[in-house]
């Protein structure tokens, strides 16, 4: 957990009353609403179908219990009462009005929660692992360094009006959970052969309208040089950037039309000029990051305590310790996914009571810490073994147990049009449904991994472009369609999924969803071999017959 | 970012202008009497784009208490009722369709 | 059109002069890139002072040899969502150590002056009267800054350094 000391709660503080002042001023008429826009924006408020939507900063996924508990407040109090996480590791709450937003922000200002840049031409949220600092291998936490971009971010006064939205990750794992090959800056933090830390740095990825995966600009850039990179980066980009068509301002586009050689050396060229620079990265800097980031004080422990010996004659535990329960760093402790996706719920819904509730939990099973996937779930990263029983007894009764994670069922949707002014089509419905076909645990099991993602248009925020199976909302003739896609994954093999035929109307969906795990389950070589993978086997043919036959 | 009196406008039938009160997000619509209304019954009907235009104009305009307004489709029946015109409409008057989890515990 | 110079409202001793006008004798006067690297000789020879436009979306690398003879370079947002200009300052003022008047033209509203102060801009061309008159109370809305730029304002991590440095010394 990183504690924000004096110097950041007073920065925090200081956005509040600069917003209170902007909404006050918005509401007098001093400011109209295109004056008005991107300062809302940059405090993370949309205007919605509905009402305005607030989007809170969740840095790097990770969240104190007081933390978490706050988040319920101000869903009980401003909102109706739940908030919903997203694909970038945040919160969003639905129902806020413009007027009260300046309290809200207060009373999350007063446990270091913000909403800075959580939208507009700026930096976004710099997400990461959501096992980071936990997971087994990992070279070094790559939170220390998403805290150090996220204060160099924060409220830059050169580049807070970039063509663009501008997202960065990090991972330290081989396995990279943070899906950095789809983000406008993607970092890999590993060692090189001297043993000194640095990253691999990737730049253009991203989805919407033209989606790419990222390419390597440098292999290795030092951990010293990482903000001074960024800043060349940046720089180019904000000069050179597109402004003249909101479809073609993002990084991406600058870099494909550059080609990757000849954008890597204006950097370079930018870089190299800025010289010696007020930006290196030196020891005592990352130490002073890493001093205000306290880890757990863990205990030695048992690699199979009784407790969990007892336990196994459950069935109903055993299997969720099956599916949520994952391998930690330190032996006799686990680290435990918490679905939000129960059967005929909305993908990534928390209520204020799920909230408090788990925040309690998570003061007496995981050090008071929680943490958010970019998959929609939540995760107790610091949970010993001896404790997984009565914790499973507590999740079930929130229902934050569902048996499913990583498999169809836990599905990745964005809002759609039943929230969204920019949707095209609804989703969540869809995903309901699908969770409503998907029910059976052992079917889900016999699938194994399988992620889908559903966006409700274009600019992809299910990230349906990287599903293993991917459905996006179209509109025809004023009905809603689908266009379905397989074979995409976010992960180190990153890769964009191919459609396998024209789209398909609203009530067939799941139908055709089905129609593809039955191919995939006749065709696949071995049980063990994943939907993804057979389907880079075998291409997309087999799947589109199967699902065109009869269509 | 272009604003929607920069756009073209089309009217395919008959059609309303809506938006979102500023203060609040609740939906409005813009009514005959130049304010805004949460009743779609209070709607004011336009049939071609000059009309349209001319009341989104005075829409944009009253900034201070909308935000947003765009030009929507309406259905209007045989008895004069007005209904919303497309899915979208429908949803930001009717609300979600979808169930959400139990608020309490 | 207000001008706020180092942190006041002031009067303003320019006088943008269009194109196809003619200069007046004497006095200070802002002209366009393109009218400056026309003659530049001329121009700098004349009796007063002169400032240049510079467009947002034009390399400095053309005015860059000029610098030092500058009275005032005017850098432009032509919509306040357009953050150009904030990298030409920041290079103008700390990569090639520009000292002369730094003016922010175009649409200027209040809530891009910190950023603007903060990239090296010292004169404001304002929209809004009620801006200007609220600039001393925008300019202090922060006192906590993460990154360095030339402006000399103390950033977070010296104040964190410092503050090690004297724990540790006592």
């Amino acid at each position: 957990m990183y504690a924000y000391d004096e110097l950041d709660r007073t920065l925090i503080n200081e956005r509040v009353e600069e917003f209170r002042d902007q909404v006050k001023r918005r509401l007098s008429g001093e400011l109209t609403e295109d004056e008005f826009k991107m300062l809302r924006l940059q405090n993370g408020v949309y205007l919605q179908l509905h009402a305005y939507m607030f989007r809170v900063a969740i840095p790097y996924g990770t969240l104190s219990s007081q933390q978490l508990r706050r988040l319920a407040h101000v869903a009980r109090k401003y909102d109706r009462g739940y908030g919903h996480f997203t694909t970038r590791q945040n919160i969003q709450f639905n129902w806020i009005k413009l007027a009260e937003l300046p309290d809200a922000l207060g009373d999350l200002a007063e446990v270091g929660i913000h909403a800075m840049q959580t939208s507009g031409n700026n930096t976004r949220n710099v997400t990461s692992d959501q096992w980071a600092g936990v997971a087994p291998g990992e070279v070094e936490d790559p939170r220390i360094w998403s805290e150090l971009l996220r204060q160099y971010t924060t409220l830059h006064p050169e580049f807070s009006f970039l063509p663009r939205k501008f997202k960065f990750a990090i991972t330290a794992s081989a396995h990279d959970r943070a899906a950095i090959k789809i983000h406008d800056i993607g970092l890999r933090l590993h060692r090189n052969a001297q043993g000194e830390i640095g990253f691999e740095v990737l730049v253009g990825g991203g989805l919407g309208r033209t989606p790419f995966i990222g390419k390597t600009i440098k292999p290795f850039v030092h951990g010293r040089d990482l903000l001074s990179y960024v800043e060349a980066i940046l720089r180019v980009y904000n000069q050179y950037g597109r402004r003249d068509n909101i479809y073609k301002a993002r990084i991406k586009i600058l870099v494909h039309e550059l080609g990757i050689e000849k954008f890597a050396a204006e950097v370079d060229e930018e870089w190299r000029a800025m010289g010696d620079s007020a930006l290196a990265v030196d020891d005592a800097v990352i130490e002073d990051i890493r001093s205000r980031f306290t880890y757990p004080a863990y205990e030695k422990l048992p690699h199979m305590p009784e407790e969990l010996k007892k336990a196994a004659h459950d069935p109903m535990f055993e299997r969720w310790r099956r599916n949520s329960v994952f391998t930690h760093k330190v032996q006799g402790y686990a680290i435990v996914t918490l679905s939000l996706k129960p059967v005929g719920g909305p993908p990534g819904d928390a209520t204020a009571d799920q909230m408090d509730a788990l925040a309690d939990l998570a003061d007496k099973y995981s050090f008071g810490e929680i943490r958010v996937g970019h998959e929609q779930n939540l995760a107790l990263p610091h949970v010993a073994k001896r404790d997984l029983p009565v914790l499973w007894k507590g999740l079930d009764k929130l229902g934050l147990a569902t048996p499913n994670v990583n498999l169809v069922s836990d599905i990745i949707a964005c809002p759609g049009l039943d929230y969204c002014s920019l949707a095209n089509a609804r989703s969540i419905p869809i995903a309901q449904e699908l969770t409503h076909r998907f029910a059976n645990h052992d079917t889900a099991e016999l699938i194994g991994r399988l992620h889908i993602n559903i966006s409700g248009c274009i600019n992809a925020c299910g990230h349906h472009h990287v599903g293993h199976i991917g459905i996006l909302g179209v509109e025809k003739n004023g009905e809603e369609f689908y266009q379905i896609t397989i074979g995409g994954r976010a992960d180190e093999n990153a890769e964009l999924g191919v459609l396998i035929g024209p789209a398909v109307a609203y009530g067939e969906v799941a139908d055709v969803v089905e129609d593809i795990v039955e191919a995939y389950l006749a065709l696949r070589e071995r049980p063990d071999e994943l939907f993804v993978d057979a389907v880079k086997r075998l291409g997309v043919e087999p799947f589109r017959e199967r699902v065109y036959a009869t269509r | 970012m272009t604003s929607p009196l920069e756009q073209k406008i089309r009217i395919t039938g008959p059609s309303m202008v809506t938006a979102n009160r500023t203060i609040d997000g609740v939906v409005v619509y813009r009514n005959g009497a130049h304010g805004w209304s949460t009743d779609l019954a209070e709607a004011a009907i336009v049939r071609n784009a000059e009309q349209a235009r001319a009341l989104l104009i005075e829409a944009v305009a009253d900034d201070i208490n909308a935000v947003g307004p765009y030009i929507a489709p309406v259905e209007i029946s045989d008895d004069g009722k007005i209904a919303p015109g497309n899915l979208r409409e429908h949803i930001r008057l009717n609300g979600l369709t979808i169930d959400l989890l139990p608020v309490s515990a | 059109m207000p001008l706020v110079k180092n942190g006041k409202i002031a009067a303003d001793i320019f006088v943008h002069v269009p194109d196809d006008a003619e200069l007046p004798q004497g006095g200070a006067v802002l002209v366009s890139a393109a009218r400056f690297l026309e003659d530049p000789k001329a121009l700098l020879a004349r009796m007063g002072e002169l400032g240049v436009i510079w467009p947002n979306n034009r390399d400095l690398d053309d005015l860059v040899p000029y610098l030092d003879r500058l009275a005032a370079v005017a850098l432009v947002f032509p919509s306040f969502r357009d953050g150009r200009a904030y990298s030409q300052a920041r290079l103008l003022r700390e990569r090639h150590g520009y000292t002369g008047e730094l003016r922010a033209t175009g649409q200027v509203l209040r809530d891009q002056f910190l950023f603007m102060l903060r990239a090296g801009f010292d004169a404001l061309e304002v929209k809004k009267e009620s801006d200007a008159e609220a600039f001393a109370l925008t300019a202090k809305r922060y006192s906590v800054f993460y990154q360095p730029t030339g402006d000399g304002r103390i950033t977070a991590l010296n104040r964190r350094m410092q503050q090690r440095h004297s724990e540790s010394a006592r």
